[in-house]
């Protein structure tokens, strides 16, 4: 009979408790305290601070100089290309994702374990090294440079590249959050549903997606946060052309090399605030939905 | 509809799961498949749903090759082991499922569908639930859904695979009757997997015996309990003693003495004895099976006794009243009532 976890309660005083209970594995509380403290400390140093500073030298100027920043024509392009890059790029992954997860999940085949290993390599490989794959491919001097001359199609340097290049570097998010998923839930609801009447694609639809939905979304998320920050890849492709071909996080590389310092941290004070939307929401479904997203069957 | 597998042989990368296998199931029976795990039997039901293609082999659904039909075309109600109920859905929409997915031309209106789904809710006894999820329900509940669900689609063939695996001995046993009485009321086909041959020997109308990809016997609960054509038959159903005998002189022979028993007519040379421990007999004098009393404990109503017989390592057990005055001997001599043998070949766990 007790009211505090772990108090142990004396009917001689009753509301004084005699001693609490820890449970035997716990460290000694100094332990605990200290180590909890190292781990704020690094995360303080390492993430928070980046942050806070990118929010402090935004505003350091003053509201009127920050929102000056956003009046600026080729920011602007910067901003509209990195959501036209994500709005491409994110839908195609999604697609590729699933009916990657979906192989990988249901079928048995020669040669899976090596598409698992293929849908992991954009994570192994450096970004730099991803975008100069595809200028090696469809640069000028590249395999298909002349065949692309002769018709007059421009991806390297142009918006396609910086698609490409970035369809590349984030094409593991929704596979890889899909794949155990998919696999722990198994195959019956599938059966079931095929053994009622239903055909692959009403299975899939009606019975697999909201099977999926929110590890679905959760990979979408990542998908969407790397697709607006990616610097490396995009970097080598896209030729730096201010107005036509730099995303935001190339646009904040150019304004910080021309020192002017508070643009380029009022530009980053925005995928510092999608950084933390996008944990926000990750959180919110992680506590909502955190047994579904783990597959476990109730 | 009579359901006819001709020869079925499926392997899994060149392992035989079940081996040139055929059996006629008649319309509107209740027929169970019987046997311990890796006897096929599961494997079969999914041949027959279409969920697997034989290796080689035909299905016949009544007079139609069923063999290279996609499950959706068989039409049949499969009811999973662990349920497999949409979790997204609600019990009713669950049960919708099948109408709801039929081509339009074969679909029945929304209104139509409703009314069919929560008939079926009520068949099963589990009105007033149709907004629940499967979460919010028993294993027991669970399986009535999953039920209702395959039933909705008015079925040829009803199959369940292990239907009350997952659930505890009391809903187990309610559910078994249950089932009883729905397979009366609505006539279907019926053929279900099981390892519990209490539950096989109890529900269906015949059993199929399956052990290691193979048919061991097919028949009616008493035709495989009384007359079992095997030794596996013999040592898988019901309880059995058996013992290694030698014929000689038409006479059964133990650790060189008769035991008082005659020898099937074309048995030679060495056996083995099969008999049921309650079906015996105490023998004061004569030819009997003589054995010292090792252990002996009740069990309910009955003493079961084990005996150390002459020559042989492993005890054998008999089945005594409980207050028995030999129950308290230390010698018990018996000859079995009824009784098989069989050449050569070691029994079920023998």
């Amino acid at each position: 009979m007790s009211d505090r976890e772990g108090a142990v309660y004396d009917s001689r005083r009753p509301n004084q408790p005699a001693y609490q209970h820890t449970r035997p594995t716990t460290e000694r509380p100094w332990v605990k305290w200290t180590l909890i403290g190292i781990a704020f400390a690094f995360m303080a140093l390492i993430v928070l601070l980046p942050l806070v500073i990118v929010f402090v030298e935004a505003l350091k100027k003053g509201l009127d100089t920050y929102l000056a920043s956003f009046d600026d024509r080729q920011s602007l392009a910067a901003i509209q290309l990195t959501l036209l890059v994500a709005a491409i790029s994110v839908p195609l992954n999604l697609v590729f994702g699933v009916m990657a997860a979906w192989c990988v999940a249901k079928y048995e085949f020669w040669g899976k374990s090596f598409l698992t290993t293929l849908i992991d390599l954009p994570f192994s490989v450096s970004p730099v090294v991803s975008g100069l794959v595809y200028v090696l491919l469809f640069g000028a001097q590249g395999w298909f440079g002349p065949f692309l001359r002769a018709n007059n199609i421009e991806i390297i340097f142009a918006v396609p590249g910086i698609v490409l290049a970035t369809v590349f570097v984030t094409f593991p998010f929704i596979a890889r959050e899909l794949i155990p998923l998919m696999q722990d839930q198994g195959n019956t609801d599938e059966e079931a549903a095929i053994s009622l009447g239903a055909t692959g694609w009403q299975t899939f639809w009606r019975v697999t997606l909201p099977n999926i939905r929110w590890g679905l979304l959760y990979g979408v998320l990542l998908c969407n946060a790397r697709a607006m920050g990616e610097f490396g890849a995009v970097s080598v492709v896209s030729g730096h052309i201010r107005g036509k071909t730099t995303t935001m996080p190339l646009d904040i590389e150019i304004l910080y090399n021309e020192y002017n310092f508070t643009a380029a941290f009022a530009i980053a004070s925005l995928l510092a605030a999608l950084a933390l939307l996008t944990l926000l929401f990750k959180t919110i479904l992680e506590l909502r939905f955190g047994a579904d997203l783990a597959g476990r069957r109730h | 509809m009579e359901i006819r597998v001709q020869d079925i042989r499926k392997e899994f990368s060149r392992y035989p799961a079940l081996n040139d296998v055929s059996l006629d199931i008649r319309s509107g029976e209740l027929i169970a498949l019987l046997g311990p795990s890796g006897s096929g039997k599961t494997t079969l039901l999914r041949l027959i749903a279409g969920l697997e293609t034989p290796t080689a082999g035909r299905i016949f659904f009544g007079d139609e090759d069923a063999s290279s039909k996609s499950v959706q075309e068989r039409n049949v109600g499969f009811v999973f082991q662990a349920y497999a109920l949409f979790r997204n859905m609600n019990v009713l929409e669950n049960i919708m499922f099948g109408l709801k997915v039929r081509p339009r031309s074969t679909r029945p209106p929304a209104a139509e569908i409703r009314r069919r789904a929560l008939e079926l809710l009520e068949l099963v006894q589990l009105s007033g639930l149709d907004k629940r999820f499967p979460q919010q329900l028993s294993g027991g509940q669970r399986q009535r859904v999953a039920l209702a669900r395959a039933l909705a689609i008015e079925p040829r063939v009803l199959l369940l695979d292990e239907p009350f695996g997952a659930l505890d001995a009391m809903v187990r046993k309610e559910l078994r009757k249950w089932l009883r009485e729905i397979h009366d009321r609505t006539g279907h086909t019926t053929v279900f997997v099981t390892h519990d041959q209490e539950e096989a020997l109890e529900l269906a109308d015949r059993l199929v015996v399956m052990s290691q990809g193979k048919i061991e016997q097919v028949g009616t609960p008493d035709e495989v309990y009384d007359t079992p054509s095997n030794p596996f038959v013999f040592g898988f159903i019901g309880e059995s003693s058996a013992l290694p005998v030698t014929v000689e002189n038409h006479e059964l022979w133990v650790g060189g003495r008769a035991i008082g028993l005659p020898a099937p007519s074309d048995a030679t040379g060495d056996a083995r004895l099969f008999f049921r421990p309650h079906d015996v007999e105490l023998v004061e004098d004569g030819a009997a099976l003589a054995g010292v009393v090792a252990a002996s404990r009740r069990v309910g109503g009955t003493r079961r006794v084990e005996l150390e017989i002459g020559g042989y390592p492993d005890r054998i057990e008999i089945d005594l009243p409980f207050d028995h005055p030999a129950g308290e001997r230390t010698r018990i001599a018996f000859r079995p009532k009824r009784w098989r043998v069989f050449e050569g070949a070691k029994g079920y766990r023998q």
